[in-house]
């Protein structure tokens, strides 16, 4: 599954948005033992970042603590239109990205 | 000098006579943990004063309702009355409680009389948290169904599936833990399925749903792959599932990640104790009434109990089964408390039937010890086979009819 992505279409000027991204991942915590006892490697993401029009706003470092899918909330002011862009970096060279689009009137 | 002793008796009459009746039992509310436990109480000891308090002359039962909104019952097979209850010596009074006064252990009734007790049973069920889900009231459940309490909402539900036309989108928003009955909407999402199956082959049922797993989850899922494939789609809580807020003026559910806009929009909210037990100060700011769970007092307001779907019982789940027998092991306790002799620690017992389709149905069970301030699940429970031949799917629908049979006949027969 891609990860969902929730930003306002359209705002106004100086408004404070609210954006939601929350992307599929096991968190694998690195702690836990199979049934024959074996420790079943970590496999976590370890950051999160989000671009406004090029300019990073929010970054998250997330750690095996951290349930499985992990669920960002955060809030912005809508400054001008353009794009939000999403990035996930993870264990075993994992990377993901999306991104969303806003009108700020 | 006359004057004053007399006086003087008077006064002291109040305490003289609670002494004396010292088994004066007030239980509120008629569902299958209240009665259950009213007429345990008076088996256990017919001297005993039970009154129980309930509103509605008719109880309407949930379980099995959810046949009632797929159209393969009638709400009458739902309906049950107190006579039997009153023929074993039990006072009914048909108001609702309205204030609970520990100090006094006063119960205050709508439009009846003050009752006063010695042991207050509260067994209220749940209460809808509107605050929790913005946009839904009272009002808006009568465009977007509960169908949660069974009665007129069942009705509603069911009417509104009848009156869709084919190719429609039915819509089932189900809350966080912890509700009451944690299967049952999935079963709904299944029995409406067949509906739609048989009748709107064209139809989709779509789960929004604010947890990512539930009870029985590998039986439902594979069932419905094998009965209804694509017509049934789950919207999980990592798929964005979780509804925020409801729209009722354009029959909207709007989830973190999306909104939709079904034909039907049956909206389950988040609940919270029955109201009166947050009237009597037994609900924390969880909205549910912590006890102890060997004796079910109330760990708030002393002389009351709490059973039933109000309580934080912590593993064992809110269900008409598990009410009834917390009813029993509650009246047991107390008939020991009374007796000046300590509760015997219960082992409670809870059984769960859920049906996919007619001739189509599987079951959890479970046996559950306190630990602690709650039950906590302990060895012995069962539930059905991922996969199992048809006729065992068969048999287990029978045994679910048979369940309902017999605990309505225990408890209102």
């Amino acid at each position: 599954m891609a990860a969902l992505i929730n930003v306002p279409t359209k705002a106004k000027r100086g408004e404070i948005i609210e954006i939601r991204a929350l992307t599929s991942h096991i968190m694998e915590t690195g702690f836990r033992r199979t049934a024959a006892g074996e420790l079943v490697p970590r496999d976590i993401i370890t950051s999160f970042t989000c671009r406004y029009n090029g300019n990073e706003i929010f970054r998250a470092d997330l750690f095996p603590a951290i349930a499985a899918n992990p669920y960002l909330s955060f809030f912005t002011v809508a400054k001008e239109s353009g794009k939000f862009e999403f990035e996930w970096i993870g264990d075993n060279g994992y990377s993901s990205t999306a991104s969303a689009s806003i009108t700020v009137e | 000098m006359f004057g004053i002793t007399a006086a003087a008796a008077t006064l002291v009459r109040p305490s003289m006579s609670r002494a004396q009746s010292a088994g004066r039992i007030v239980v509120i509310g008629g569902g299958f943990g209240g009665t259950a436990c009213a007429r345990a109480l008076k088996r256990a000891n017919a001297a005993l004063q039970i009154t129980l308090v309930e509103p509605n002359k008719v109880f309407i039962a949930c379980p099995f309702s959810n046949e009632v909104i797929a159209g393969l019952r009638g709400i009458e097979a739902q309906q049950f009355g107190y006579d039997k209850l009153a023929a074993d010596g039990i006072t009914i009074i048909d108001q609702a409680a309205t204030r609970i006064d520990p100090q006094q252990r006063r119960v205050t009734t709508s439009d009846g009389p003050s009752l006063t007790y010695d042991r207050l049973v509260l067994s209220p069920g749940i209460d809808f948290h509107f605050d929790a889900l913005p946009g839904y009231d009272d009002a808006a459940s009568e465009k977007m169904p509960h169908a949660w309490k069974a009665g007129a909402q069942t009705l509603l539900l069911r009417k509104q599936l009848e009156a869709m036309a084919d190719g429609g989108t039915v819509a089932i928003a189900i809350p966080a833990n912890p509700t009451r009955c944690p299967p049952a909407p999935y079963e709904r999402a299944s029995l409406i399925a067949h509906y739609l199956k048989t009748k709107k082959p064209r139809s989709k049922v779509l789960v929004l749903d604010a947890k990512d797993g539930f009870p029985q989850q590998r039986l439902f899922e594979k069932a419905w792959k094998d009965l209804y494939g694509g017509m049934l789609e789950r919207v999980a809580l990592s798929q964005g599932g979780r509804v925020t807020s409801v729209d009722p003026s354009t029959n909207t559910i709007i989830t973190e990640f999306g909104n939709y806009t079904p034909d039907v929009a049956n909206v389950i909210p988040p609940q919270r104790a029955g109201r009166i037990a947050g009237i009597a100060g037994a609900t924390d700011m969880t909205g549910w009434c912590p006890i102890d769970p060997v004796t079910f007092e109330s760990k708030l307001v002393p002389n009351i109990h709490v059973i039933g779907d109000a309580c934080l019982g912590g593993g064992i789940p809110k269900s008409a089964s598990a009410a009834s027998t917390q009813g029993k092991a509650c009246a047991a306790a107390i008939v020991n408390l009374l007796a000046g002799r300590s509760a015997e620690t219960p082992r409670l017992t809870g059984v769960c039937y859920n049906t996919v389709a007619p001739a189509y149905g599987f079951s959890l069970a479970g046996n559950y010890q306190p630990k602690g301030d709650i039950f906590v699940e302990v060895e012995g429970g069962a539930t059905s086979p991922a996969d199992a031949p048809s006729e065992l799917r068969a048999r287990e629908a029978v045994e679910a009819e048979r369940w309902f049979q017999t605990i309505t006949a225990d408890t209102f027969g």
